[in-house]
Parts: C-alpha cells; structure tokens; sequence
C-alpha cells in the first residue's frame, strides 16, 4: 500500500524525465539515419552511416571536439583554483566583506548573450576597447583578443561567469570549518600552508566536487557566448561541438547530419559523465 | 611589531587584496551600467570616459526599438511559470525519495542527473520539429515545458538533499499519530523546508531568466524572452554600445538585483546539500 503511494508520487518526474530523453533521442537516432535536408523535403530515404561519415569528416570535427574539451578542462581549472584561493582570502576578517561578497556574486547573474557582448565590444574591441587601451598606455600594441585569441576570449567570459560560483560555494563551505582544529593545529606550530593544505583542502573535497559536477553540466553546452561574440570563428578556432551541430542544422538545414553530430555530442558528454560521475559520485550522499 | 599590530595590518592586506579582486570581477558590469548612460559618442572614446553628462535617451530607444517590456514580461512569465510547475512536480518525488527510499532510489537520482548531461543540442532538431508541429515554436507554454524539463533533474536533487536532513523522528511522531505519506509531506514536511524549496525556486528562476540555447533557437518575435532579444543587438551594423548598455543593463538589472537580495539563499542552494 504504501509502496504503492510512494511510487505515485515519484511518477510524475520519472515519466516526463524519461519521456524528455527518449522521445527526442530516438528521433535523432532515426533522423541520423536518413536523408533529411530542410531545403530538399520529400527525399527522406534511408543512408546508413552516411551522416555520421560526413560528420566526422568535417573539417571542423575534431577541431571542434578539442575546443570542447580544452574549454571545459580550463574553465574547471581556473574556476576551482582561483575560486579555492579567492574564497581563502574573503573568509578571513576584513572591513566591508558582505559588499564584496555581493560584488563578486554578481557576474553569474549576468545572462550569457549579454556577458559576452559586454567582453567583445567594450572590454575586448581592438580599438575602443579597456583593454586596448590599457595596453595602449603602457605602449604595447593592442591585442585584437577575439581574432587572435578567439578560444581564450571564450574561455575569459565563461570563467568570469563561473567563477563567483565557485568562491561562494567554497566560501560556504569554509565557514562551516571546524576552528578549534585549526587553533589547536596553530598551537602545534603548523604554518598557514600547512593548515590550508592539509586542513582546509581535505575539507573541500565535497564542495569541489560538487562544483566540478554542475559547471560540467553547463560547461559541455556553452552557446551562447560564442554566438553572440565569434561566431565560432575565425574559421572553427572558436567553435565547440554545440556550435558545430548547430551550424550544420539552423545553417545548413541538414537536419540528418546535425543529428549525426547531435549523437557524438551525447557520446562525448557521456564518456565524460562516466568518468565524472565515477570520480564524484563517491563525493555525493545519496 | 607587536601581534597585535601584526594582526591589524594583516586585515588591512587582505581587506586590499579581497576589494581589489571584487572590483577587478565586478568592473565589466559597473562599465555596461554607466555606458548606458552615454552618448554614443561618448561610449567609445578613447582613453575611456568615467565623467559625463548622463542621459536617458538609450533606455527609451531601447524600449522604442525592441519592446523592452513586451520581453520581459515573456522573461518573467517563463521563469516563474517554469519554476512553479517544476517544484510542484519535483517535491512529491524528492519527498519520497528521501523518505521512502527503496533499493533503486540511488540509481533514479543519478540517472535524474544524467539527462541532465545529455547536451541540449543533441536533440535541438527533434524539439525544434515537435514544437512545429504542435504550434508551441515561439511560444511562452512552449518555453515553459523546456524549461520545466531541463530543471527537473537539479530542482529533484536539491529538494531531495534539504528533506533528507530534517530530522527523522518528526516524522516517526507524525506517523504514530496516524498520518497518511500525504498528510506528513502536506503538513510537517513542506512548512519545515520552506527555505529549502525557496532556495531551489531561486536557482531555478536564475537559470530560466538567464537560459540562452532553447530561447535563442525556439523563439522569434512573440515569445523571446529578454536573452534572445539582447542576441539581437549582436549584428555589427556600426557602433551602438550605449544602446546596446542600456538594453543590457534593463535585461540584466531585474536578475541582478533579485540575486543580491537572496545570494544567502541561493547559495545554500547551489551547494546541493554539500556544505552544511
């Protein structure tokens, strides 16, 4: 009896979930297998691996995959060091920390469409630029950020946008570290390093699991940013796998490629999400 | 020096250091909200202007030009309505998850989690075409139930971590006294989790307003919420920053502000029960 009442309440989320996965996965299955143009209607027979073949011989295939990979493993990088050191400095007493608490919260706020607007025309703009003029006024020669460094201007705006994350979960997390520990390490003559690497690190290993997990998730799709500010280019030294699919759909209107490649984008977030829920999930009560 | 000395100048050090990183991260926000105050002109002198005439001139444009309202109300609509229905769906199941766990609930909770890592471009085309069909392309319900869908699997995992630290005997008395699984989850667990399930609504409402992939590539004019309406200011047709300040800073104020008043709240909730 109350078996059954505990599965009634789980249905709901359980039913749509799994309707939301396979409904749209075994379209894409099926459309990755045909021959499906939006501007040729009417031509839909069946290829075989003819998609996938033309996919993976993009010219942008593997370039967009390492672009993939290379702004995840960075923006993971950057945003648990920085944040674990940031979140070290602001838990120490000082005047006016809840303001800047605030102030550094602020940017994961900031939607992706405008974070990147902000950066590529009023930080990153080769001429009217802060940065160029900075640059300028120490008499160096101003760098055109989003031609020249195209995947690290992506990866400056998604870091600046996942980093407050990271320092306000470690922060939470620091405040609940055990003092007296601490005090008592003092006493025995441990230096603030040792306390930090052996005391404060150890206690963040569930935070920073945690943080590795949901940036993973948001970090694998990023979209956004790179629409608004590249464009994926110069050539595909800015695209990742979103992009790429998305071009392949929206722009070409191949849908039977685009779903090809919407396959290997599954492919490759579940060969990360293998080794990411392995490493993290022993990190998770359950 | 003494210790005491030692220590003052210590919180000096670090009170510099920590306001020099705020300011350094919260530069690039501060420079859109005074740039939307500039003439166009102004916005892209060099070296960089920090004293001026301010004007309002950008925000009525924007308006003008892009029916600011018009998305924001979409904005609002879509968040609020996504948030509300996935917390009504979400809360029975992370209620008998935490309570009633059985030998699979692990198993469902991380596989909640791993649709949640199947990227959303890996089927834009099946939803893109579904949507056709049953005329929800660019349209605020469609959006909703995107958004319904893409949060479900972090709103259940959050609610399922609050409910599973209150304290079982609450409970256990609840039960003794004859109460149905529907009466605890009505009566006792929902008012003791109202600041848990606050602070998922929160999250949830941050990560609508801000969602970018389904607005930008499912909506046009009627139903784009404010993300996809500041994509339009992309297109290089000259240089507007200052309008394009002004809509940003209308786009983004509202989240902004709304953040700062509950970043305690939704900070507990961003640890997914983590961090006590």
């Amino acid at each position: 009896m109350k078996r059954s009442i505990t599965r009634l309440l789980m249905a709901p989320s359980v039913l749509l979930l799994l309707v939301w996965m396979v409904v749209p996965l075994s379209m894409t299955i099926y459309f990755s297998t045909i021959n499906y143009n939006l501007l040729y209607p009417g031509r839909n027979n069946f290829v075989g691996w003819m998609n996938f073949e033309f996919f993976v011989t993009d010219p942008g295939f593997w370039i967009a995959i390492s672009n993939t990979l290379i702004l995840l493993l960075s923006v993971l990088v950057i945003t648990v060091v920085l944040g674990v050191a940031l979140a070290a400095l602001i838990d120490q007493p000082f005047w006016g920390r809840n303001v800047v608490r605030v102030l550094l919260i602020s940017p994961f706020f900031i939607m992706p469409t405008v974070n990147a607007l902000i950066w590529k025309n009023m930080m990153m703009n080769p001429v009217y630029g802060i940065f160029a003029w900075l640059s300028q006024s120490f008499g160096l020669e101003p760098i055109d950020w989003l031609s020249d460094y195209p995947l690290m201007s992506v990866i400056i705006m998604v870091s600046w946008q996942w980093l407050p994350f990271a320092i306000l979960v470690f922060v939470t997390a620091l405040q609940s570290q055990d003092t007296e520990q601490k005090e008592a390490a003092q006493m025995d003559g441990a230096t603030s390093w040792h306390i930090f690497r052996y005391l404060t690190i150890p206690h963040l290993a569930r935070p920073i699991a945690v943080v590795v997990m949901i940036e993973t998730i948001f970090l694998l799709a990023v979209f956004a940013e790179i629409y608004v500010s590249t464009g994926g280019g110069p050539g595909y030294d800015s695209t990742n796998l979103a992009y790429l699919i998305y071009n392949q759909a929206l722009l070409q209107y191949d849908v039977g490629v685009a779903s090809a490649g919407g396959l290997f984008a599954v492919l490759l977030a579940n060969i990360v999400a293998f080794f990411l829920i392995r490493a993290v999930g022993k990190n998770l009560t359950v | 020096m003494t210790l005491t000395q030692q220590r003052k100048l210590k919180t000096i050090l670090v009170g510099l250091a920590a306001w020099t990183v705020a300011l350094l991260l919260f530069f690039p926000i501060f420079w859109m909200f005074i740039t939307s105050f500039k003439t166009e002109l102004q916005a892209i002198s060099v070296p960089p202007q920090l004293f001026f005439e301010p004007t309002l001139e950008n925000f009525s444009i924007v308006q003008e030009r892009s029916d600011y309202l018009k998305h924001a109300w979409n904005s609002v609509v879509t968040s609020f309505g996504a948030t509300i229905l996935a917390l009504v769906i979400a809360i029975p199941a992370a209620y008998s998850m935490a309570f009633f766990p059985g030998k699979r609930t692990k198993d469902i909770l991380l596989w909640m989690l791993s649709t949640k890592m199947l990227p959303a471009v890996g089927v834009l085309v099946p939803i893109y075409i579904l949507s056709r069909d049953y005329g929800l392309l660019d349209s605020k319900l469609g959006l909703v139930i995107i958004f319904t869908l893409m949060n479900l699997p972090i709103i259940v995992w959050m609610l399922f971590s609050y409910f599973k630290d209150l304290p079982k005997e609450i409970l256990e008395a609840a039960r003794m006294d004859g109460a149905t699984p529907w009466d605890e989850m009505v009566k006792v667990v929902l008012p003791l989790s109202v600041g848990g399930i606050a602070s998922t609504g929160l999250l949830s409402i941050v990560l609508c307003w801000n969602e970018a992939f389904w607005s930008l590539n499912l909506t046009a004019s009627e139903a784009a919420p404010l993300t996809a309406m500041i994509a339009s200011y992309s297109s290089p047709e000259g240089l507007f920053w200052a309008k394009l300040s002004a809509a940003s800073t209308l786009a983004c104020a509202p989240i902004v502000i709304f953040g700062w008043f509950c970043q305690k709240q939704l900070v507990q909730g961003l640890t997914f029960g983590a961090v006590k």
